[in-house]
C-alpha cells in the first residue's frame, strides 16, 4: 500500500443548528482517483471548502502526509499543497490564459524573484520569467491548451475554462488536486478528453485526485474509490462498482 | 541591434513622451522662455499626475476603491513641509532638503497607509471606501487643530520657498521615477498576483496568493507617492492648508483614475494633465464676476466627458472615431479583438470589478464582491 496523501478525521461544520456535514472519514492513498459523490445538497463543496480552508470545521481534523492542517488559511494549505477548481469557474477573466497559469506559479519556491528585485529590474526577474514562462506553456501543452495561451480567458469555451482551472491548480505543484465537479457542462466528447486528462495528470505528475461528479459514467471510469455523501452523512464508502450499486445510495438518487 | 529591437517599444512610451517634456522644458526654462504661470501649472501637473497614477494601482488593479488619497497627500506636505523648516538653517535651502523632506514625507506617508491597511483592507467595496474617507478626514481635522507651533494650525504651515525655475523639473522627474517604480511592479510576476486579487479575490486565494500581504504593498507603495506628491506640493506652495485635503480632493483624484479609464496608467496620465489644465485655466482666465462660472463651466467639462467616455448610446461613434483606430488604419493593422499580445495584458483594456456607475453615484448596489461568495456555492 502506499503512503496516505490525505486523511480526514470526524470532519463536520455546521452553520448554526444546520449540521452540514458530519463525521467525514476519508483516506486517500497516493495517486488515487476518488470519487465524492452524492445528490445536491449532500454537502460535497461543504466538505471541499473545509479541505481548502474556506471554512474551518466544528469538529474533527484533517491531515495532508500525516501533518494536521486544520484551521490553516486557503494561502497556507495551498502552500502546503492541497489545489482545488471551482463548481462555477473562476478564472481571472480578463487576464489571457497563460497569464492564468502564471499567477499559479507565483509561489514556487524555484520562481522565487522579491518586489525589489522587480522593480529594479534585477537579472533575476528576467531568467524567472522566462523560466516561469517555459513551465507555464508545459503545463497548457499537457491539458491541451497551448494553442490558446493567448487569449483571454473568458473568451474561451466553457469546455476549455474548465480545463484551464485545472491547469492553474496543478501549476501550483499540488500534492493532492480537488475538481469540484470538473465535467459539468461538457458533452460526452469532452468528459471523455477531460478523462484522458486527469489519467495523464495523475501518471505524469504522480498527483491524488479527489474529485465531486454527478456524471456516474465518469466517476465509475476514473475512480477506484467512491465516498457518497447524503444529507451531509456518509452513506457508503468503498470500491466504486459497489458503493455505487448500493441500496442505499440508489434510494438517495432516485428517491423511494 | 538585436537586443533593441526586442524592447517592447509601447511600454515606455510614457516614459518616453515624458523624458522628451521635461528635457524640452528644462531648456526652455533657462532660456528664459516659460513665465511663471506656466511653470506653476508645470508643477501642478506633475503633482495631480503623480497622485492620479499612484491611486490608479489601487483603484484600476488592485480592484479597491479607496477615498482617502488626498489623507496620504496630506501627510505628505505637513510631514514633508515640516521636515523643510528645520532643515532650512542647516543645509539652506537646497537639493539636500529637498530630497530628505520627500523622502520622510513619502515614508511617514506609506506608513500610514500600513496602519490604516491592516484594519479597512479586510472590508471590501464600499466599506473601504467609507473607512479611507473617514481616515482623510481625520489626518485633515489633526493638522487643522495642531498647534500653531507644530504645524500651523489653522492658519497653515509656511514652507521654505525652492527655486522655480528647477522645481517642477525635480517633480517631472520624481513622476518618472513613479512611474517606473509602478509599472515595473504591475508587469512582474507581483503585478500578476495584484491583477488576479482585482479579478477574482476567491481563486486568487484558492491560488495561494498571500492577499493581504499584496493588499497592504499596493496600499503602502501608493500612499507613499501620495505622500512624495504632498511634499512637492509643499514646495510648490509655499504654504501648506489643511482645507486644500478634504474628501473633495480625494474624489477629484478619483475622477482623474476614472476618466482615464479604470486599469490604464496612460489614461490616468492623460486625464490628471487635462483636468488640471482646466482647473488652473478655469482660475486664471474667470476672474471677478465672473468667477462664479468657474465650478459651473468645470463640473459641466466633466459631465460631457464622463458621459462621452461612457454612454452606451456613443459606442458606435467612439469607436469610429477614436485615435487608435485611426492610427491603425494609417497604418494598416490589423487588431484581433479577442487575441492578445503575450506576456502583459493591453493596458488600455483591462476593466475592474469596480463599475464605473459605482464610483458616480451615491446609490449603494449590492455587488459580488460584498454578497458572500461562498453561499452560492454551497451545495
Amino acid at each position: 500500500m502506499s503512503e496516505i496523501i490525505l486523511k480526514t478525521e470526524n470532519l463536520g461544520i455546521s452553520f448554526g443548528g444546520l449540521k452540514a456535514v458530519q463525521d467525514v472519514n476519508i483516506e486517500i492513498r497516493k495517486k488515487q482517483l476518488y470519487g465524492l459523490v452524492g445528490p445536491n445538497g449532500a454537502g460535497k463543496t461543504t466538505v471541499f471548502n473545509i479541505l481548502t480552508g474556506v471554512y474551518r470545521p466544528t469538529t474533527g481534523r484533517f491531515y495532508l502526509c500525516g501533518e494536521d492542517i486544520t484551521g490553516k488559511s486557503q494561502e497556507t494549505i495551498n502552500h502546503k499543497g492541497i489545489a482545488r477548481t471551482f463548481q462555477n469557474i473562476r478564472l481571472f477573466n480578463n487576464m489571457t490564459v497563460i497569464r492564468n497559469v502564471l499567477v499559479g506559479l507565483h509561489n514556487q519556491p524555484e520562481f522565487k524573484c522579491s518586489m525589489v528585485e522587480s522593480v529594479f529590474r534585477l537579472p533575476r526577474h528576467f531568467s524567472c520569467e522566462k523560466r516561469m514562462r517555459a513551465r507555464a506553456k508545459e503545463i497548457l501543452r499537457i491539458v491541451g491548451l497551448e494553442e490558446e495561451r493567448n487569449l483571454l480567458s473568458c473568451n474561451l469555451p466553457y469546455g476549455k475554462q474548465r480545463k484551464l482551472e485545472i491547469a492553474r491548480a496543478l501549476a501550483t505543484n499540488p500534492k493532492i488536486l480537488l475538481l469540484d465537479e470538473p465535467a459539468a457542462g461538457m458533452n460526452p466528447n469532452e468528459t471523455e478528453d477531460l478523462m484522458n486528462i486527469i489519467t495523464r495528470i495523475r501518471d505524469e505528475f504522480d498527483m491524488t485526485v479527489l474529485l465531486i461528479e454527478h456524471d456516474m459514467k465518469f466517476v465509475s471510469g476514473l475512480c477506484d474509490e467512491v465516498t457518497v455523501l447524503n444529507f451531509g452523512i456518509v452513506l457508503t464508502k468503498g470500491d466504486t462498482k459497489t458503493a455505487l450499486n448500493d441500496p442505499e445510495v440508489i434510494k438517495a438518487y432516485i428517491g423511494g | 541591434m538585436k537586443q533593441i529591437s526586442k524592447i517592447k517599444w509601447h511600454h515606455y512610451i510614457n516614459y518616453i513622451v515624458i523624458a522628451i517634456l521635461t528635457v524640452v522644458f528644462a531648456f526652455m526654462s533657462f532660456g528664459g522662455m516659460l513665465d511663471s504661470s506656466t511653470l506653476y501649472m508645470l508643477e501642478k501637473m506633475a503633482i495631480a499626475v503623480m497622485l492620479a497614477v499612484s491611486l490608479s494601482v489601487v483603484v484600476g488593479f488592485l480592484g479597491e476603491l479607496s477615498l482617502g488619497h488626498a489623507g496620504f497627500m496630506c501627510v505628505g506636505a505637513y510631514l514633508g513641509g515640516k521636515i523643510s523648516c528645520l532643515l532650512e538653517p542647516f543645509f539652506d535651502n537646497g537639493m539636500v532638503t529637498l530630497l530628505i523632506s520627500i523622502i520622510i514625507g513619502g515614508i511617514a506617508a506609506a506608513a500610514c497607509g500600513i496602519i490604516i491597511g491592516l484594519p479597512a483592507l479586510r472590508l471590501k467595496g464600499d466599506y473601504l471606501a467609507i473607512v479611507t474617507l473617514a481616515f482623510g478626514e481625520i489626518v485633515r481635522s489633526l493638522f487643522m487643530n495642531s498647534s500653531s507651533e507644530s504645524f500651523g494650525g489653522s492658519l497653515g504651515l509656511n514652507t521654505p520657498r525652492y527655486d522655480k525655475n528647477s522645481l517642477f523639473i525635480i517633480a517631472l522627474l520624481l513622476v518618472l521615477v513613479c512611474l517606473a517604480v509602478l509599472q515595473n511592479i504591475i508587469r512582474s510576476k507581483h503585478g500578476r498576483a495584484i491583477t488576479s486579487i482585482r479579478d477574482n479575490e476567491i481563486a486568487s486565494r484558492a491560488t495561494g496568493i498571500n492577499v493581504t500581504k499584496y493588499k497592504l504593498a499596493v496600499f503602502s507603495i501608493s500612499a507613499f507617492f501620495a505622500g512624495i506628491a504632498g511634499v512637492l506640493y509643499s514646495f510648490s506652495n509655499y504654504t501648506v492648508q489643511s482645507t486644500k485635503f478634504s474628501y473633495n480632493y480625494s474624489i477629484e483624484i478619483l475622477v482623474m483614475v476614472v476618466l482615464g479609464g479604470m486599469g490604464s496608467i496612460n489614461g490616468s496620465i492623460i486625464a490628471a494633465t487635462l483636468i488640471t489644465y482646466l482647473d488652473i485655466t478655469l482660475q486664471t482666465k474667470l476672474t471677478g464676476n465672473l468667477a462664479v462660472l468657474q465650478d459651473l463651466l468645470y463640473s459641466l467639462i466633466l459631465i460631457v466627458l464622463v458621459i462621452y467616455n461612457n454612454a452606451p448610446a456613443l459606442k458606435g461613434f467612439r469607436e469610429k472615431y477614436n485615435l487608435k483606430n485611426t492610427l491603425n488604419g494609417i497604418f494598416k493593422r490589423r487588431n484581433d479583438p479577442a487575441r492578445h499580445t503575450d506576456d502583459e495584458a493591453k493596458w488600455d483594456r483591462v476593466p475592474t470589478k469596480i463599475k464605473v456607475d459605482e464610483v458616480l453615484s451615491v446609490e449603494i448596489k449590492t455587488t459580488q464582491s460584498t454578497v458572500d461568495p461562498d453561499r452560492k456555492e454551497k451545495e
